[in-house]
């Protein structure tokens, strides 16, 4: 066991862990944020996406001892996290996933959320095909993408809005 | 995954001493690729050795007509460094096409080039652009450095510190992805330099190989009908995989013919 | 709006639902951990076909935290059931189709790559799945097989003893005779050999399942993630673990995603509950997303030869039909039905066809279990049928719409009767037929090719009017079709004191939005704002009962059965109303959810009834019992045809064989529609599984058995970026026999799109020569394709 410390959601946490535990073992078996999901065994889906020190990650390929010193953002405290709560404490882009009906079973939401947060904040001007591209990371078997793509879109408007 | 000893040393000494007469430790950079086959138990190191504690690994910066590339820079940083941008365009929109965008968040060129998949863009690059790998301890120019099937010229306990791109005039990857894993079923560099032209494949064989009539063909003449020529020896080529040889050996034409347009 | 409130019918209401999805509060199977939590992981064939000599589970009891090895012994031993099939098809001798036995762990043989063999538990899950590396079994590997033709073979490896060649059934339906007779006379005959991929339907969430023993109350509850939990308690009870429903609850909480494969009962569903018992402790198992394609049931493979029988002038006279469909090594829950009674009687379509003969073999083969998969049976017999028009029409030198739409079955034709046992009750096919055309602007079709050939490309339209049956269905029927089960679904109302509500339904949602939606039939119905309407799903626990989600019948099924509950409850109302406004009950109507004297402005709210059904103090208390809660069954009088027409363009590059998918316009008709974004999110969610099986899934086998595509690293799931936006219109006809008018969206996308598609890129490429391409219409093959018309060398 190796002892880590870490910032998960702007709080502070001092946990044990053994050297294989995957970043996102240490978040839902730990740490009991179970809002970060595991739908694959090969890095593909995305469902455990969060952002270690800013950027998004897949945290089924991320050690936890790696994540030793930084700070980790999951879905649980993203909208505390970016500054942006809006209405019903829900980030732009978790308030535009819910007006565009862009989630259905809600599985693969949170990753996909997380990512295209970042997305936005890195172009906030993104195109469809760049959203598309952009989210290539991210596997969704419910919405087919069309409202996913169009809620990306919906809230980076919303966010460029705010900005001026 | 098994369990396996981690380690977090501070200087390139102290890693090589932990690497040191321990076959079954292996080197943790951003752990893109060498995570996934430990999670399938198809790797299983007794040490992992992060070099994320090491200083001096994650620069980008131009010396002369180079463009000296640190090994724990992330794929993200090389597609969106203006530096790679402005100087060697190719190399960046390569960097910008690997895995996805978590994967090019975490993963690193030194990784990518010490796993060596065989499906991997970098090799392309390197071996195109005729670059140097820097270790701790020599230079490997790209041609000497890729020996085989996930196969390197390093030394077990050798680390790459940097590469070195000689910045081309011209530089262009195109490539078939593999609809599933993104990783290249084919990918060709092609990149023109005043002393002549050089063509990389990745994906296609057992490892990535250069395309020498072709770049002959183009040094005199650089025309994309020259790419319909290239005739790839059979025993290049990967079989038993989900591609046909037949097939490959096709992609291989049109991305050749794709990077060169993209050169001219 | 004919409805009582605001958010009924019709109304996009945002999802109630979304709010703990978004911040991560969703509960699903594999977030529950409980006190004491152990945790199973299952030691899995690696061969095909093996003998299990033994199996030695020494070194593996002795590693840290294990708890327990169990093996297929110990199953036996303790007389757990097998895992049952739910559905008998009758041969076309009469006699009954091969049932092998299912072992929850395979005892003395494993039949395919993933067949459970052990289960080690222990007190972590890495501890579980270190210890599994220790149990050694001594397999002797036999031959297998793996593909429907060389399943059939002479002497291809048995994989059952009891069935010869390896036919489970061999099944027929319709009029051979008639049918042979309008061959006979027809002018022409096109026909058709194709193949149906085998996908899996990769629900994003891999199924788990937390088992539960409490010795003091000797009661199991088991959290697992299924489509349809008391489908599940049921067959516990009743076939597999052997214990009384009463003492057996089975929680399916928050599902990331059915499509199917969460329908059926599974092994580890079982083996957890069992184990839980043996250890004393919960034992959870949550299944990997490699263990996930070789042990959720795939759906689709079938190998079909079709013949159509027409005039020359294009109208269908027959329609021929042999089918190989492939079952797998065990039977699944719903297996024998899906080739059968949902893919042969689907094979009219939306068309006028005067004879129809389907015959169906089912084979075992060495391969995972091949049960539903989104659309089951229907998208097989919709990609054959609308690829063989497409070719009859090319062959007669007709329009391909112009083939359609001179047999299609006209709306004055309604109810129409099939020649496969289906009797329609509604639609209007011609209009959705032209609804697609208007989105898809054929007329500018020859400028956009020649903007894509401009690029290199090479543009393709297809088309394709379907057809499906959903709503399953009368249970009278299906019992008489062989089913094991009713097929109702029920539904409670219970109005609280203070006027909200909270509807108990069995069906369940993963996805769908029932939480939402069946909150706006409550409105519909009774005016009460969406907000104040609890909907309970998931749990047997709470819900009297219930058959599930699958097939597209919650709404149609499980929403007649809440209008029901409703009515009744509306019953109870006005007479409690006439009670207080001193009226006739007969005097009594119902307005903006009021219960008003009839031509009066003397009026009590519903939540004036409500209260006073809980505080009766003045009160019909002779008549009318206190309290205001009513239950409904709904047993479905006909299957719901829902149809429409699906237009897709392609765009080939002709270089490598990269098919692009670049414009999607469908128009379904669904029916009566409750909330218009939620129904064009089902529709966008089948169109990606549909074009994800036309051009990149497929579980590849190679010939002995070994899955080769059982990752995401293989296995292609469809991106944001292999896909485009698209265009979703809906033409209503209502459902004529249920009270809700609604017939069902869930899968439609799934069913018509895929033949559009391929019929788009086998268009794109008749100029270079191609007229047949089979599913998946990966980059390769297409190349061989044009490589092949162009007499090259591949």
């Amino acid at each position: 066991m190796t002892t880590i410390s870490l910032k998960v959601n702007e709080k502070k946490q001092l946990v044990d862990v053994e050297p294989r535990t995957l970043l996102v073992d240490l978040l839902r078996e730990h740490l009991r944020l179970t809002g970060t999901h595991v739908g694959c065994d090969t890095s593909q889906c995305g469902a455990c996406t969060v952002w270690v020190d800013g950027k998004s990650v897949k945290s089924c390929t991320m050690l936890a001892v790696e994540a030793n010193g930084a700070s980790v953002t999951t879905i649980e405290g993203l909208s505390a996290v970016a500054g942006m709560a809006e209405k019903a404490g829900l980030h732009p882009m978790q308030a535009a996933f819910h007006t565009c009906h862009g989630l259905q079973c809600g599985f693969c939401t949170p990753g996909m959320v997380m990512r295209a947060a970042e997305l936005i904040q890195r172009n906030p001007n993104p195109s469809e095909d760049e959203v598309r591209h952009g989210l290539e990371g991210n596997l969704c078997r419910c919405t087919g993408y069309h409202n996913i793509v169009k809620a990306v879109l919906t809230a980076a408007e919303t966010v460029r809005g705010g900005a001026q | 995954m098994r369990n396996f000893e981690f380690h977090r040393p501070q200087t390139l000494t102290d890693a090589v001493a932990l690497l040191q007469g321990n076959d079954a430790a292996k080197l943790l950079a951003g752990g893109q690729s060498l995570l996934p086959v430990m999670k399938l138990d198809l790797a299983q190191p007794s040490d992992l050795v992060s070099l994320a504690g090491i200083p001096g690994l994650r620069e980008i910066r131009s010396e002369g007509n180079e463009l000296v590339i640190g090994a724990l820079v992330t794929h993200d940083e090389v597609a969106s460094s203006p530096e790679v941008r402005n100087r060697i365009p190719g190399l960046a929109s390569l960097a910008g096409g690997i895995g996805d965008a978590q994967i090019r968040n975490r993963g690193t060129i030194g990784g990518s080039l010490a796993h060596a998949d065989p499906a991997a863009d970098y090799p392309a690059a390197v071996l195109a652009l005729g670059a140097t790998i820097v270790t701790d301890r020599r230079s490997i120019a790209a041609d000497d450095y890729f020996t085989g099937l996930f196969q390197t010229a390093l030394a077990p306990d050798e680390i790459i510190t940097a590469v070195r791109f000689p910045v081309p005039e011209r530089s262009a990857y195109a490539k078939f992805p593999h609809p599933a894993s993104k990783y290249a079923v084919v990918g060709v560099m092609v990149a023109r330099t005043a002393g002549g032209v050089r063509v990389a494949v990745t994906g296609a064989g057992s490892k990535v190989f250069r395309l020498t009539a072709l770049e002959n063909s183009l040094s005199s003449n650089f025309a994309w009908r020259a790419a319909s020529a290239v005739e790839v020896p059979a025993g290049d080529l990967r079989t038993g995989g989900e591609a046909s040889p037949e097939y490959l050996a096709h992609l291989v034409q049109v991305m050749a013919k794709r990077a060169i347009q993209a050169c001219q | 709006m004919s409805g009582q409130g605001s958010e009924g019918l019709g109304v996009s209401v945002a999802r109630k639902e979304d709010k703990r999805f978004l911040l991560g509060k969703g509960r699903y199977t594999d977030d529950l951990t409980l006190p004491n939590q152990s945790y199973a992981v299952f030691v899995r064939s690696p061969h095909a076909n093996a003998n299990i000599r033994s199996i030695d589970a020494s070194q593996a009891l002795a590693a840290p935290g294990v708890l327990a090895v169990l093996t297929g012994a110990d199953v036996a031993a303790d007389d757990l059931g097998g895992i049952p099939c739910g559905w008998t098809i009758t041969n076309k001798d009469g006699s009954k189709m091969v049932a092998p036995p299912h072992p929850a762990l395979a005892l003395g043989k494993a039949r395919h790559a993933g067949d459970p063999v052990a289960m080690v538990i222990a007190e972590t899950r890495a501890q579980a799945k270190d210890a599994v590396q220790l149990v050694e079994v001594d397999y002797e590997p036999l031959p297998g097989v793996a593909h429907l033709n060389a399943a059939v073979a002479d002497g291809a490896p048995q994989v059952w003893d009891e069935a010869p060649g390896n036919v489970c059934f061999d099944w027929h339906l319709g009029d051979a005779a008639a049918t042979e007779a309008e061959f006979a006379k027809a002018d022409r005959v096109v026909s058709i050999d194709l193949t149906n991929n085998r996908i899996a339907a990769n629900a994003i969430e891999p199924r788990a399942a937390n088992g539960h023993y409490e010795d003091f109350e000797d009661r199991y509850t088991l959290y697992t993630t299924s489509q349809n939990p008391h489908l599940t308690r049921l067959l516990l009870g009743a076939f597999t673990l052997k214990v009384p429903e009463h003492r057996l609850r089975v929680v399916a909480p928050d599902v990331g995603g059915g499509f199917g494969s969460k329908i059926f009962h599974y092994a580890e569903e079982l083996l957890v509950l069992w184990a839980s018992k043996k250890v004393n402790r919960p034992v959870k198992w949550t299944s990997d997303r490699s263990e996930a394609f070789l042990s959720d049931a795939h759906g689709r493979d079938h190998v079909s030869h079709a013949e159509l029988a027409l005039t020359n002038d294009g109208k269908f006279r027959g329609l021929r039909v042999r089918t190989l469909a492939n079952m797998g090594a065990y039977l699944s829950t719903f297996a024998p039905a899906i080739p059968t009674y949902l893919h042969a009687t689907l094979l009219s379509g939306p068309y006028v066809i005067p004879a129809i003969y389907a015959e169906v073999k089912a084979i075992f083969t060495n391969t995972v279990p091949v049960d539903a998969v989104r659309g089951a049976g229907r998208p097989e017999a919709t990609y054959l049928l609308e690829r063989l028009v497409d070719k009859a029409a090319r062959e007669l030198g007709i329009d391909r719409v112009e083939i359609r739409r001179k047999n299609l079955i006209q709306p004055d034709q309604f109810p129409y009767q099939t020649p496969v046992a289906l009797q329609y009750d509604v639609g209007d096919y011609p209009a959705t037929l032209d609804m697609a055309l208007q989105a898809n602007e054929p007329e500018k079709f020859a400028e956009r090719k020649a903007e894509s050939e401009k690029r290199g490309k090479l543009r393709g339209f297809g088309i394709s009017t379907y057809i499906e049956a959903c709503g399953i269905a009368p249970s009278a029927l299906v019992g008489a079709l062989g089913a094991g089960a009713g097929l109702y679904e029920a539904a409670t109302v219970r109005v609280h004191p203070t006027g909200s509500v909270t509807v108990f339904t069995g069906t369940h949602s993963h996805g769908q939005g029932h939480e939402t939606t069946f909150a706006q039939l409550v409105n519909e119905k009774l005016g009460i704002p969406v907000e104040n309407v609890e909907i309970v799903h998931g749990d047997t626990d709470r819900i009297p009962f219930g058959m599930g989600t699958y097939g597209s019948r919650s709404a149609a099924v499980g929403g007649s059965a809440i209008y029901k509950a409703i009515d009744k409850i509306i019953d109870k109302s006005k007479k409690i109303a006439a009670h207080l406004l001193e009226a006739s009950v007969a005097d009594i109507e119902l307005v903006d959810g009021k219960f008003r004297v009839a031509g009066t402005d003397r009026e009590k709210t519903f939540g004036e009834i409500a209260f006073t059904a809980y505080v009766p103090h003045n009160y019909p208390i002779e008549t009318v019992e206190p309290g205001l809660e009513d239950s409904a069954f709904y047993d479905p009088k006909n299957f719901t045809f829902p149809g429409g027409c699906h237009i897709v363009e392609v765009e080939v590059d002709p270089e490598t064989g990269v098919v692009e998918v670049v414009d999607v316009a469908i128009a379904d008709d669904v029916g009566v529609i409750i909330n218009p974004m939620i129904v064009d999110g089902q529709a966008h969610g089948g169109l990606a599984q549909g074009i994800g099986q036309a051009l990149l899934e497929e579980c590849v086998y190679d010939a002995d058995g070994q899955l080769l595509s059982g990752s995401y690293m293989s296995y292609t799931m469809p991106r944001a970026a292999d896909l485009p936006s698209f265009k979703v219109g809906n033409h209503v006809t209502a459902c004529t026999h249920n009270p809700t008018g609604i017939k069902g969206v869930g899968e439609v996308g799934a069913i018509g799109v895929p033949p559009a598609v391929i019929n788009a890129i086998i268009d794109a490429l008749t100029p270079l020569g191609v007229t047949h391409i089979d599913m998946p219409a990966t980059p390769e093959k297409v190349w061989r394709a044009i490589q092949a018309a162009q007499g090259g060398a591949a």
